[in-house]
């Protein structure tokens, strides 16, 4: 009988001190905390977009998970924690759209990309598209195209260009777009195509040229908050400041040019 | 479907196993006659890629083999690249190998009786004939686990692979590649089916190798009779 009540005892504190906490009321202010999965190519941008919310808005935190749009559709399709998307192109955000994966009232393009070939820096021997036929441009990088924007942007183009077949032979495909560029960086590929931003943010690199703007479709990055997030508030605030004149000053500053439109998708 | 990673990995894993038996018995044996304190660091070097991330061993591969690496540039010499190409998925797969090779092939060489080879060598033999009539067919058992084990891991070789061979549909895309990308594309069915694959030819090639070295024409006991 005393051993019932014992064990009785027992699993009952264990269930209070597992529930109690649900229970208690913090008094300390808490910090409003922030995912953004954003496409690696806002890598820089964003990383000081997310220093000077924080000085704003000290009771807030953001923290961002970078990588190319397709793995980072993926990661939200798979349930992953976070609360605002930004993504390279609008196929990615036009899939969360259609599974309602996002709360498309907040969904809008915030700024526009070119794409570029870019070469290693002491390199002579491309100097426009039609060079990456030449036999001794051996290996030509670009992302993979399904799940990297810039890979599929890159494709589009070489396709209305009729270099696809070819330069398909010597292509070596990334995760993202900064692995295309740290295989030109370092020498590795003969040429690669990466956003502007991506090539004015190195030093090892010269761009060759732009890809021809109707070679592809619109360069845009939509964002959106993600519908399953826990902060939406805190989310569309961010959303906000994305779109105040300071951040329009650090996204300019690292080469990125505005939306034209700022469309609200439905 | 495109076949094509099959045949690259099991190529792949059958040359890097070849080679790493090789080196790793070479090292194994090179490294039983010798002892002192300098040789502790040797062992340290060869187990290193064990030891490390294959991504990590991967990337030093590449600052090596890389177009400003020392050895990437030797080979520039002769006109050779070894980055993003077949035989880059070779070094990477043989690299991350080696060490399980060579750490079971000098166990497998210490337990050899020394009385066998004494008496080898009283009788005239030279030692290269010694190793190869007497040292390693004894050896043979503990050989085989390590050439086992090497290929196993040949065969899964993802990380550094990626990094110094890249993904290369038809020339480097490996099955953990090409499983990997699919995933990423959200490509499931082909993801799956290269799953099974690659468990499929896992399962056949050691279950063939562990019948085969049990067979009469192979095994011998300790005291090395058949």
């Amino acid at each position: 009988m005393q051993r019932i009540f014992r064990t009785a005892g027992t699993i009952l504190s264990l269930v209070a001190v597992v529930c109690a906490p649900a229970h208690t009321q913090p008094s300390l202010k808490q910090h409003v905390s922030i995912t953004v999965s954003a496409a690696i190519s806002l890598k820089d941008a964003l990383d000081e977009m997310g220093r000077a919310y924080e000085k704003a808005h000290p009771e807030a935190k953001v923290t961002f998970n970078y990588g190319s749009s397709g793995t980072l559709q993926h990661q939200i399709e798979q349930g992953a924690p976070i609360d605002v998307f930004v993504s390279a192109s609008e196929r990615q955000m036009d899939a969360l759209s259609e599974e309602g994966m996002i709360i498309t009232s907040t969904r809008h393009d915030l700024i526009r990309n070119v794409l570029v070939l870019i070469v290693s820096a002491d390199s002579q021997i491309v100097n426009d598209l039609g060079d990456l036929l030449r036999p001794d441009v051996k290996t030509i990088a670009l992302g993979e195209p399904t799940t990297v924007p810039a890979g599929m942007y890159a494709q589009q183009t070489l396709r209305h260009l009729g270099l696809l077949a070819a330069v398909e032979k010597k292509a070596v495909y990334a995760k993202d777009v900064r692995e295309v560029l740290t295989y030109v960086e370092t020498g590795n590929v003969d040429a690669g195509f990466v956003y502007r931003t991506d090539a004015m943010s190195s030093s090892k690199v010269r761009v060759v040229t732009a890809a021809p703007e109707d070679s592809h479709a619109p360069i845009v990055y939509p964002v959106a908050v993600v519908s399953s997030s826990k902060s939406a508030a805190p989310a569309c605030a961010f959303l906000d400041f994305l779109d105040s004149s300071l951040a329009r000053d650090i996204f300019t500053k690292f080469g990125f040019a505005p939306a034209e439109k700022q469309a609200l998708r439905n | 479907m495109e076949w094509s990673p099959l045949w690259l990995s099991l190529a792949t894993s059958i040359t890097a196993t070849a080679l790493t038996l090789v080196a790793g018995v070479a090292a194994a044996a090179w490294r039983e006659r010798r002892s002192g304190p300098l040789l502790a660091l040797v062992d340290a070097i060869f187990l290193l890629p064990l030891v490390l991330p294959p991504t990590v061993v991967g990337f030093l591969l590449l600052l090596l083999f890389g177009r400003n690496g020392p050895m990437g540039k030797l080979l520039l010499l002769f006109g050779a690249t070894i980055v993003f190409s077949w035989p880059a998925t070779v070094i990477a797969a043989a690299v991350v190998s080696f060490p399980l090779m060579y750490v079971t092939a000098r166990a497998a060489l210490e337990q050899v009786n020394p009385h066998f080879t004494q008496a080898a060598r009283t009788l005239g033999a030279s030692e290269w004939r010694v190793f190869r009539e007497v040292t390693l067919p004894l050896a043979w058992p503990g050989v085989l686990a390590g050439t086992i084990l090497s290929f196993t891991r040949a065969l899964g070789e993802f990380g550094a692979t990626l990094m110094l061979a890249g993904n290369i549909p038809g020339k480097t895309a490996t099955i953990p590649i090409a499983i990997y990308f699919a995933v990423e594309a959200n490509d499931v069915n082909h993801a799956v089916l290269w799953c099974l694959t690659d468990l499929i030819l896992s399962m056949t090639l050691l279950a063939g190798l562990y019948i085969w070295s049990h067979s009469n024409g192979f095994a011998r006991t300790r005291d090395g009779r058949r």
